[in-house]
């Protein structure tokens, strides 16, 4: 395995612990689901964005939005980790005065591109920033992360046909698929499968691959994944609450914060997974 | 006042559903995958062939709701105040108020008491995007006693009806023999020196507010608002002609809610100072719901400097 997938390893991992401290400080938030995507943002700040967290309106950068809003611990995390804003911010989250909302706000947070929670609304506003950057032949990608859930609001489809419509090849969405919302599986609440076929037909690039893999993120968000005049959609199959086994498909962690105690249990899983990967050469796989 | 029985409106809410779907077969429920936070959970559990989820679909939810209407079903759709007012808005006017059709929304998650998940979720709106449809009922229990009779007469009701539900558990107020109409505004206590009129949350809030003024001398009358639309402008003007002064009190933006109609009102019918205590046009922010409170101006202590102000402006005339 190679040293800067062990990195994003760690990184991930890292974007995990925090997760679960800024949540267990909150006592609410949405854990299932900001556990799920760690490895896609470890990847996207980490290794595939071109951004500078010294200035984060620099022109040209690459743009991230969070559509599945309430992942936001996942994106605060990666953040600081990058040095947007200072580490011990993060245990202001949901706090009265913190920069930190309990949805991201564009205006408070330092790197977040846009105001998030309403699902769908980010989506579409991507694909203006998309828009936008083709206007000025601005050179920067941009990303955006959906929930499967998310996919049965009607303004995902109404943003798919546009997206391919102006042939918008700079916009890149991933789709954090681990099937579960907030009233159960997506397959029983609201099937949005075959998904990959579904945009495929609004005219994009589809890609599928394991959420969870780092050598399989990077290979899908690289630009040479990119098609002419077509948007892209990555679809990551993940695992809700990825990382703390009692959280692992399990819908009632959707949008609760662990106690003192499951945190703590949570805490010694995830600093085992860091120590194992920092400790040898040849973690997991 | 003493030991307090906390229960928020939504779960009360959920509740009635059930003892509603035992007594009538029209009734149908639909969720956009938050029954578990509106309580519609309870009913889908017992009445699972009258219950649809709609996944994370709103606007789809309400004009669906509307076309069950038209089979003579009686839907109750809910979801959170800011997608089921907000977000579906243009389907409630057409699909539910300009059709005039059978359709309840019943809306959790209202005004700022959502607390930590901030202001992408809260809403401070709801009352005056319900308000302004023609045809539509506007309700704001304030209290789970309130809202359980509250969604029996609305299911009684021929027409649209809004219910505004909240997140947060509060005191029950009223005990069973509340008699709660449609229409009909209810004076919890009688006084000279000022009306209080408030919903929701706040008619708590201004039962503590007259306390706090009643050490000041001061005999406030509270009008329970449960109604926006249509106005009890009977019951209104009654108390206001006696008090000449009112402050209004909701957990709502000052603007287009309930301080707002009562403005309507009395420029065209009697006028007289008129204090609003609101959300002052902005937008919150995450936080514990009590702490948002306070910071957002919706205690009983601000209910109190209101009516002192609206009582200084009688006194002086009616000017500031
Ligand atoms: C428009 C809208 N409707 C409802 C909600 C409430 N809500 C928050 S998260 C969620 C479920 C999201 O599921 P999914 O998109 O699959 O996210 P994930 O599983 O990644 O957490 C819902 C319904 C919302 N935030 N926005
Ligand atoms: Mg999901």
């Amino acid at each position: 395995m190679n040293e800067k997938v062990k990195e994003l390893q760690i990184i991930a991992t890292q974007i995990r612990i925090d997760i679960i401290q800024m949540l267990v400080q909150a006592g609410s938030g949405h854990s299932g689901g900001s556990l799920s995507c760690a490895d896609i943002l470890a990847c996207l700040y980490f290794s595939i964005m071109r951004h500078n967290p010294k200035d984060p309106h620099w022109k040209e950068r690459d743009r991230f939005i969070l559509s599945k809003g309430h992942a936001c611990p996942a994106l605060y995390a990666a953040l600081a980790e990058a040095g947007y804003f200072k580490k011990e911010e993060l245990l202001t989250l949901r706090k009265l005065n913190s920069i930190l909302q309990g949805h991201p706000d564009m205006n408070k947070t330092p790197g977040v591109e846009f105001s998030s929670g309403s699902l769908g609304q980010g989506f579409a506003a991507a694909f203006g920033m998309a828009l936008g950057y083709k206007l000025d032949k601005n050179p920067g990608r941009i990303f955006v992360l959906l929930g499967d859930g998310e996919c049965q609001e009607g303004i995902v489809w109404e943003t798919a046909m546009g997206a391919s419509h102006y042939g918008l090849d700079n916009l890149t969405a991933i789709l954090d698929y681990n099937n579960l919302q907030i009233d159960g599986k997506v397959s029983e609440i609201m099937e949005i499968a075959p998904i990959a076929e579904k945009f495929r037909a609004f005219g994009w690039t589809t890609y599928e691959i394991d959420g969870h893999d780092i050598e399989q993120i990077l290979w899908a968000l690289s630009p040479e994944r990119i098609v002419e005049g077509k948007p892209t959609m990555v679809i990551a199959r993940t695992v809700k609450g990825k990382g703390v086994s009692f959280m692992e498909n399990e819908v009632d962690w959707h949008g609760k914060a662990p106690s003192p105690q499951e945190a703590e249990r949570a805490l010694a899983e995830l600093y085992k997974q860091l120590e194992e990967l920092k400790g040898n050469g040849r973690a997991d796989s | 006042m003493g030991e307090q029985i906390l229960k928020s409106t939504r779960r009360a809410y959920g509740e009635a559903l059930v003892e509603l779907g035992e007594r009538n077969e029209r009734i149908v429920v639909l969720d956009a995958d938050l029954s578990k936070s509106t309580y519609t959970n309870l009913f889908a559990k017992k009445f699972p062939n009258r219950f649809f989820n709609m996944g994370i679909s709103e606007c789809k939810m309400i004009s669906c709701a509307a076309g069950l209407a038209t089979t003579g079903k009686i839907p109750f759709a809910s979801s959170f105040a800011v997608f089921a007012a907000g977000r579906a808005w243009e389907m409630v006017r057409l699909s539910v108020g300009y059709t005039n059709l059978n359709v309840k929304i019943a809306a959790s998650h209202a005004g700022i008491s959502v607390g930590e998940d901030g202001p992408t979720h809260h809403c401070a709106e709801d009352i005056a995007l319900m308000r302004v449809i023609p045809n539509m009922t506007v309700l704001v229990p304030a209290d789970a006693t309130e809202t359980k009779k509250a969604v029996f007469a609305s299911a009684e009701w021929q027409g649209p009806v809004y219910i505004r539900l909240g997140r947060p558990d509060i005191p029950i107020i009223f005990d069973d023999s509340y008699d709660f109409q449609i229409g009909k505004a209810y004076v919890l206590k009688e006084g000279k020196d000022v009306s209080i009129l408030a919903c929701g949350l706040m008619v708590w809030q201004a039962l503590q507010a007259l306390e706090l003024l009643e050490k000041e001398g001061i005999e406030a009358e509270l009008v329970n608002v449960s109604t926006i639309k249509p106005l009890d402008e009977e019951t209104i003007l009654r108390s206001l002609s006696k008090t000449r002064c009112a402050v209004s009190a909701e957990e709502h933006n000052i603007i287009g809610g309930l301080g707002s109609a009562v403005a309507e009102l009395i420029t065209e019918k009697l006028p007289i100072p008129l204090e609003r205590v609101g959300v002052k046009d902005r937008f919150a922010e995450s936080g514990p719901w009590k702490e948002l409170l306070k910071k957002y101006g919706l205690t009983p202590e601000d209910i109190k400097q209101a009516a002192l102000r609206a009582i200084e402006r009688k006194e002086k005339g009616g000017l500031k």
